[in-house]
């Protein structure tokens, strides 16, 4: 499998065409798709026109863009215009969107070929997939096991060969968990850096789009092409993208690194070892590592399973059966909105909603949701007084490798937690990454985890690279 | 605020939700959700009376653009989207009853 730098490299030089890069695709998708239930929808008419688009354009000379004919996958919870968007959901099956994503004009303008949309948890609650309307992706490197979630169909397309690249969301960890679980490189942005215009909303104050590869370098070249500020989304940040892809090889020599104990704690033995192993190697490029508590960042996982769920019953309010997406028909509009959301969300979006109103609701709003709001606050400043005194922090990304499937489902709590070492980021809205590092048991991958303050991708990007040499990829 | 969930409550939270649910679900909803809440006590542990909310990482302020007029969505495109629709509009079951 080709790196998406080196199809973009071919396919201006010739070497290679768009149109080549994307039968290669193609035939991947078709090998296994079946099997792993990866793509919820294949568009190889549209990915056709633009390979023709893109080698037309090298056949004159023009500049194809950083991702000229590289085929790419895009989580099913982004508007892409005239293409069904379901959220893995009963409730948007056959919904075709009128507009198009920021995200997906970018990728467009880039020369990316967008082949397809993947598999998730239903609107991106869980972190396993198994809560896919649609039923579950396989993990590619052991199907018996889940990719992990909630971007577990554009975790498996990168690791199963199907595309170099892929975009997911991550409001908790759906991101970085299951590029951990497939063994890839995973980025949740600083929150603002990525636009959100067409991203289906989860929890609005906690979204972000990054990327998936099988590369830091890769996955630095793809979120350049994400990166930057949209006016179609109030909280995107002021800025143009970062240069990110010039600091990969910056190495970290001098930097300082947080060993954190809370992003360590409960997790599996092979993880812990895999996190020290990598303090090692990063020190032996010329960081310092020293160790770290942050006892705030214990309390996220409470206040992100409040917050989160109270913004997504609001969000979610939206699907009533008026303007979009499944009606089930009864006698006045009340019966009607009830019986649609009834037959249109799956347990575990019925019961996030439930949790998030009950938090909002009158008697109950400052015990649960207002407390949990003063938590973030304090997760906040306890991460700003840790940069004070390092320039990252360094921990687990899971506490396990890729799991079996219904391992976590008979009790919504234990798959919450294993989200426990990614939340902290979101709730502040900052910058990590998910980098391989080693294996475990029955050679599975583990991920271990990058955090920095936000606006710090192009550091976290270096640090990576160094894990990345490090783990014997050069 | 310790386990406060009730079968009862979860039965309104269900009806401001706008979703029915049945016997068994009530009471295996009642059940988890409790798990959850009681598992969000341990924020009692931090003392949090002085702390100020945060509902938005970088506390933006309000951002606005110039008041022009714009082309919008094709309106027959969104409404050949929508479950029902007449006349230009989105249509739904009756909201009232009838008159007495």
């Amino acid at each position: 499998m080709k790196t998406a730098v080196q199809i973009a490299l071919d396919v201006k030089s010739g070497a290679s065409s768009a149109a080549e890069e994307l039968q290669r695709s193609l035939d991947a998708i078709r090998a296994r798709n079946d099997e792993l239930h990866v793509f919820l929808y294949v568009d190889e008419e549209g990915a056709s026109v633009a390979a023709a688009k893109v080698d037309a354009l090298v056949a004159r000379g023009d500049d194809a863009g950083a991702l000229a004919g590289v085929p790419i996958a895009v989580k099913d919870n982004m508007c892409q215009r005239g293409i069904p968007t379901t959220c893995a959901s009963k409730i948007l099956e056959g919904w075709r969107p009128p507009y198009n994503a920021t995200v997906i004009d970018r990728l467009t303008s880039a020369g990316a070929l967008l082949v397809g949309k993947t598999n998730l948890d239903e609107f991106a609650m869980g972190s396993s997939t198994e809560n896919s309307a649609f039923g579950p992706t396989r993990n590619p490197l052991d199907p018996s096991r889940v990719p992990g979630g909630s971007s577990g169909g554009s975790a498996a397309a990168v690791a199963a060969g199907m595309t170099a690249l892929a975009i997911g969301s991550d409001t908790g960890g759906s991101i970085r968990q299951p590029a951990a679980l497939c063994g890839l490189v995973g980025v949740k942005p600083t929150y603002g850096l990525v636009s959100r215009y067409g991203l289906v909303a989860f929890a609005s104050s906690l979204d972000q789009i990054g990327p998936f590869a099988t590369t830091v370098t890769d996955a630095a070249v793809l979120l350049e092409v994400l990166a930057g500020h949209d006016p179609m989304d109030s909280t995107s940040l002021p800025e143009p993208s970062p240069s990110l892809v010039a600091h990969v090889n910056d190495g970290v020599a001098g930097k300082r690194v947080g060993l954190v104990r809370e992003l360590i704690d409960g997790a599996d033995q092979e993880v812990v070892d895999a996190v020290n192993r990598a303090r090692d190697a990063l020190c032996e490029a010329g960081a310092t590592a020293v160790e770290l508590s942050i006892p705030e960042l214990r309390l996220g996982l409470s206040a992100y399973y409040l917050i989160a769920p109270a913004e997504a019953s609001s969000n979610l309010a939206r699907y009533d059966g008026v303007r979009y997406g499944l009606r089930v028909d009864a006698d006045d509009v009340s019966a009607m909105n009830e019986a649609t959301r009834t037959a249109g969300f799956g347990a575990e979006v019925k019961r996030r909603i439930m949790l998030g109103t009950y938090a909002l609701s009158a008697g109950y709003y400052d015990a649960y949701y207002g407390q949990a709001l003063k938590v973030r606050t304090q997760m906040i400043d306890a991460f700003a007084r840790a940069y004070g005194q390092v320039d990252l922090l360094l921990g687990a990304t899971t506490p396990s490798v890729a799991f079996a499937f219904g391992a976590k489902t008979a009790n919504p709590l234990t798959m919450y937690l294993s989200d426990v070492f990614t939340i902290p980021t979101n709730l502040a809205g900052e910058a990590a990454i998910s980098v391989p590092f080693g294996t475990g048991d029955g050679g599975l991958p583990i991920g271990v985890q990058l955090l920095g303050p936000g606006r710090s991708e192009a550091r976290l990007f270096s640090a990576a690279r160094v894990l990345e040499r490090a783990d014997g990829r050069p | 605020m310790s386990s406060p969930l009730r079968r009862e409550d979860v039965a309104y939270v269900a009806k401001l939700a706008r979703l029915s649910l049945n016997d068994d679900e009530l009471d295996l909803f009642t059940e988890q959700l409790g798990q959850v809440l009681e598992h969000a006590n341990d924020m009692n542990s931090l003392d949090l009376e002085n702390v100020v909310a945060t509902a938005h990482p970088f506390g933006l302020v309000n951002v606005v653009r110039a008041d022009e007029v714009r082309p919008s969505l094709d309106r027959d495109e969104v409404l050949a989207m929508a479950p029902d629709a007449r006349e230009g509009r989105f249509a739904v079951p009756r909201i009232m009853g009838e008159a007495p």
